[in-house]
């Protein structure tokens, strides 16, 4: 009996599930069915969904809670398909120990992959424990209800989960599309159900990684090279190991540490250690402000992304434009914090990792352990926004942990290592050129983007912030660009209008001035902000107005939905009485090209003395899909453009050629509350039944591009370059 | 030992007397509310009150603090009964990742003891010192104004009970 064959008999013990189709010749296959989301890599059901004899609900996602209401949204769809209250699912998250490798947690993929999966195999463990009490009666399977895990038969019997659990095994391949409900009868898909996580995180509870305690626990602090490259030449670490509560000095060539057993005993030592600290230093940073120039001037390696040749009219206009965007930090607000032990068996690190799997192979190496010997076990940190410093402050609790093994050590970032050290969004450049015919039209579109790599994240030790400044560092591989459809730096260039004529090239640019890596939608972010002020420059130049001139565009049916929303939303047909410094403006992207659609409307006002742009009424539209939690989609959506509004008005990271200089909130200022938007509505297009289109990263580029667009409506200046800060508008409107 | 009144117990501390509140709060009494952001008085994380007043744990050396109430969010109330600002923060899902909203509350609290009306603008400029990065600030300011107008119209009845 073949392996196939040995899965369908216990399919079928588990109550004759799967009809196979004989093909004389060709043996029916159920593995050769691509499986929905991460069922692909991991197909049987049991590594989802496990049902213990009392009853108990587990399930597994390999994706981790990053602050998005994730696992709410999660255990909303298992608790829908499997008929049980939400309150009976125990969700474990990303464990390199328990969960399947799902990567990373990014790239709004959450709900698409592992949504789909727990989604996928809650209806088939549904369909599972209700066909076995069918073939224990003998009845139909469509005569049996469940009611919170009770299956009921039309006789009055009733089985509850667990009994039924001990008679059946999970452990089957999942197939492809098997006892999915129908979307119109949900009841907890779909509803705004409050988060899981907010009531711990209101009133004290241990919440985030930073909050965890142990016993025997130690307090580290490293100690960072200056800049990048910076070789550690002499350190007093006598002084320093004699200051009260001081356990350990760590020093590995360039690497350098502190072990105390009080937190505030390890910031004072790591104070006094990196005072005494001598370093050789080399200027290796570019001028900042050319920074985005200097990334268009370096050698790239040329991917084309579209070309489109369709006969057009002929062009009676044509304009070009220059966009970019500084190098921009994630920011978290609680800087990062692992905790790590070390054993003879190996190392555990409680860590806030966009992805368990890849770094325990990263750690692996910085360690000189086997893969197996490392567990990395996900804990909620502060919202990350990418990759900021969670990977790296948990290669230093495993490195510092080896100095005291059998003690558990907690490792916090201070703001300025946080500010410094983590990987910033890329600095990148976009030239665009179009041609109008004389209706009006696009009839000609040249695009080209510059950038680094969005994709350093950890999956080798070499990558890990710590290989440099050990004594033996390991191999850095070489950037790489992440491929369309997804795209890193050219993710969104390419157009989801309708364009007789297009061209688009992505100028990836190996060499790394500064340290970069994945912020929240990539390239997206510049790519859309530079298609959608472009669109407004074209509408501009075409006479025609920006929402119409979109439509004309557009033919994308769900997208013209959501643009044709927002403008509606916003009252875009009935425009106020204009009043001078006020404007209005309009943009809309579908992410990737392949995920939720969002539109923009706002309207701001400028002031005139100042520059400053104060945000006033903002709308969005957005469509991701079948929504799980609206409000939590309403939720992100409002955080995408806040978030990003931030990033557009004010954002850059400074250095000199040595050193970064935004060391903390007052050289890298955020958005405070006085300068939130006046209002900001987010309405969903609901699209019950379609697949899960992510969410996180649908506003980010649109808000950026609305902002530019309304700032020219209301002065007459067209800013090209992020931020749009104070500064520039002022100099821009002469003032 | 240094003595603190925290959310009305009296503690014993054996720390040295520069170590701020914030380190005391969390790693001693076992209090997560306030978190570590900035160590420098820039985000509001670390949040606390001080004998009625919002103030950084992590620039309080504990030396300053004998003889004063400390509240943090843990009296404020709990999960099954949350006081009025945490129920409002909760009513409004005015949180994304929610490591600045133990702080957040702990701002509003303070300024609403004071400001029991405050408008729009008193609001904003209230919560100024405390920075969000998840972009929550619509629903936060929801919440400091549902919790304003839930604390006025218990008012009469606890002016009446007393």
């Amino acid at each position: 009996m073949t392996a196939v064959l040995s899965r369908r008999s216990l399919l079928a013990a588990g109550g004759g599930l799967l009809v196979f189709v004989a093909i004389p010749g060709e043996p029916a296959r159920a593995d050769d069915v691509p499986l929905p989301g991460s069922l692909k890599g991991t197909p049987l059901l049991d590594a989802w969904i496990r049902i213990g004899p009392d009853g108990v609900i587990t399930a597994f996602t390999g994706k981790a809670e990053l602050g998005q209401g994730l696992k709410t949204a999660l255990i909303q769809v298992i608790a829908e398909q499997l008929d049980i209250a939400p309150a009976r699912v125990t969700l474990v998250t990303a464990d390199t120990a328990r969960t399947p490798n799902e990567g990373f947690t990014a790239g709004s993929h959450s709900m698409q992959d592992s949504g789909t999966a727990l989604l996928n195999a809650a209806a088939q463990a549904r369909l599972l424990l209700v066909e076995t009490v069918a073939t224990d009666l003998g009845v139909a399977a469509e005569t049996l209800t469940v009611v919170d895990g009770v299956v009921h038969a039309p006789g009055g019997a009733t089985h509850d989960y667990g009994s039924l659990a001990a008679k059946l095994s999970l452990h089957v391949r999942a197939q492809p599309g098997g006892g999915l409900k129908d979307p119109a009868a949900y009841r907890v898909m779909g509803t705004s159900m409050p988060r899981t996580d907010i009531p711990a995180k209101l009133t004290g509870g241990a919440a985030y990684v930073q909050d965890m305690h142990m016993p025997g626990m130690l307090h580290a602090r490293a100690v960072r090279q200056p800049s990048a490259g910076a070789t550690l030449l002499r350190v007093d670490t006598d002084a320093v190991a004699r200051m009260p509560g001081v356990v350990k000095v760590v020093r590995d060539g360039s690497y350098l540490a502190v072990i105390a057993e009080g937190e505030w005993q390890a910031i004072k030592a790591m104070r006094t250690l990196g005072a005494s600290a001598e370093w050789q230093e080399t200027a290796t940073l570019p001028v900042q402000a050319d920074a985005p120039a200097l990334i268009r001037s370096l050698p790239a390696r040329d991917i084309p992304v579209l070309s489109w040749t369709n006969p057009a009219a002929p062009a009676v206009k044509r304009i070009s434009a220059r966009y970019t965007r500084p190098y921009q930090m994630h920011g978290a607000i609680g800087p990062s914090c692992a905790l790590a032990v070390s054993s003879d068996d190996g190392v555990t690190v409680w860590t806030h990792t966009q992805g368990v799997f890849p770094l325990r192979a990263a750690l692996a190496q910085l360690l000189g352990l086997p893969a197996e010997k490392v567990r990395c076990v996900h804990v909620e940190g502060s919202g990350c926004y990418g990759h900021n410093g969670a990977d790296d402050v948990a290669a230093d609790a495993a490195l510092i942990a080896r100095a005291v093994p059998g003690r558990p050590v907690r490792v916090q970032w201070m703001r300025e290592q946080e500010h410094t050290s983590e990987p910033y969004g890329p600095a990148m450049a976009a030239e665009a050129t179009g041609a109008l015919d004389a209706e009006g039209r696009i009839v000609d579109w040249d695009y080209g983007v510059w950038s680094n790599t969005h994709n350093r994240r950890p999956n080798v030790g070499g990558l890990l912030l710590q290989n440099a400044a050990l004594p033996t560092p390991l191999p850095v591989p070489p950037p790489e660009p992440i491929p369309m459809p997804e795209g890193g730096g050219e993710r969104n260039s390419n157009p989801i209008y309708a364009l007789t004529n297009a061209r688009v090239v992505s100028h990836f640019v190996p060499e790394m001035p500064l340290r970069v890596s994945a912020m929240r939608a990539l390239g997206a972010y510049l790519n859309v902000f530079a298609i959608e002020s472009f669109m407004d420059e074209l509408a501009i130049a075409a006479g025609a107005d920006p929402v119409t001139f979109r439509l004309r565009h557009l033919t994308d049916e769900r997208g013209r939905a959501v643009v044709q929303a927002a403008a509606d939303s916003f009252g875009w047909g009935k425009p106020a009485a204009r009043e001078p410094g006020h404007g209005r403006g309009f943009a809309f992207a579908r992410y990737k090209n392949l995920g939720a659609y969002c539109a923009v409307a706002l309207n701001l006002s400028v002031e005139h003395e100042t520059g400053r742009i104060r945000l006033g009424r903002v709308v969005a539209a957005v469509d991701s899909g079948q929504p799980i939690n609206p409000d939590g989609i309403r939720n992100q959506i409002e955080g995408a453009m806040v978030q990003a509004a931030s990033w557009t008005l004010y954002e850059q990271v400074r250095f000199d050629r040595r050193h970064i200089a935004s060391t903390d909130w007052s050289g890298y200022p955020i958005m405070r509350f006085p300068a939130a938007p006046e209002s900001v509505e987010v309405h969903i297009l609901p699209r019950p039944g379609q697949p899960f289109l992510g969410t996180g990263e649908a506003g980010q580029g649109p808000i950026a591009a609305a902002i530019a667009n309304a700032l020219h409506d209301a002065v007459g200046v067209r800013l090209r370059d992020l931020p749009l800060s104070s500064e520039r508008v002022k100099a821009a409107i002469g003032v | 030992m240094i003595k603190l009144t925290v959310n009305g117990q009296e503690h014993a501390v054996d720390a040295e007397p520069d170590t701020p509140l914030l380190y005391v709060l969390r790693n001693d009494l076992g209090l997560n509310g306030a978190k570590f952001g900035c160590g420098l008085g820039q985000c509001g994380a670390c949040t606390v009150i001080v004998d009625g007043a919002a103030v950084f744990s992590c620039l309080t050396p504990i030396a300053l603090l004998p003889g004063r109430q400390v509240t943090t969010i843990e009296g404020l109330g709990t999960e099954d009964a949350p006081g009025p600002v945490q129920r409002a923060f909760m009513t409004e899902q005015a949180a994304q990742c929610g490591y600045c909203i133990a702080g957040m509350v702990m701002r509003a609290q303070a300024l609403l003891a004071h400001t029991p009306d405050p408008s729009e603008q008193e609001i904003r400029d209230g919560l100024n010192p405390n920075l969000c990065r998840c972009g929550t600030h619509m629903r936060i300011l929801a919440a400091v104004r549902r919790a304003a107008s839930s604390l006025r119209a218990a008012a009469p009845t606890k002016a009446a009970a007393q």
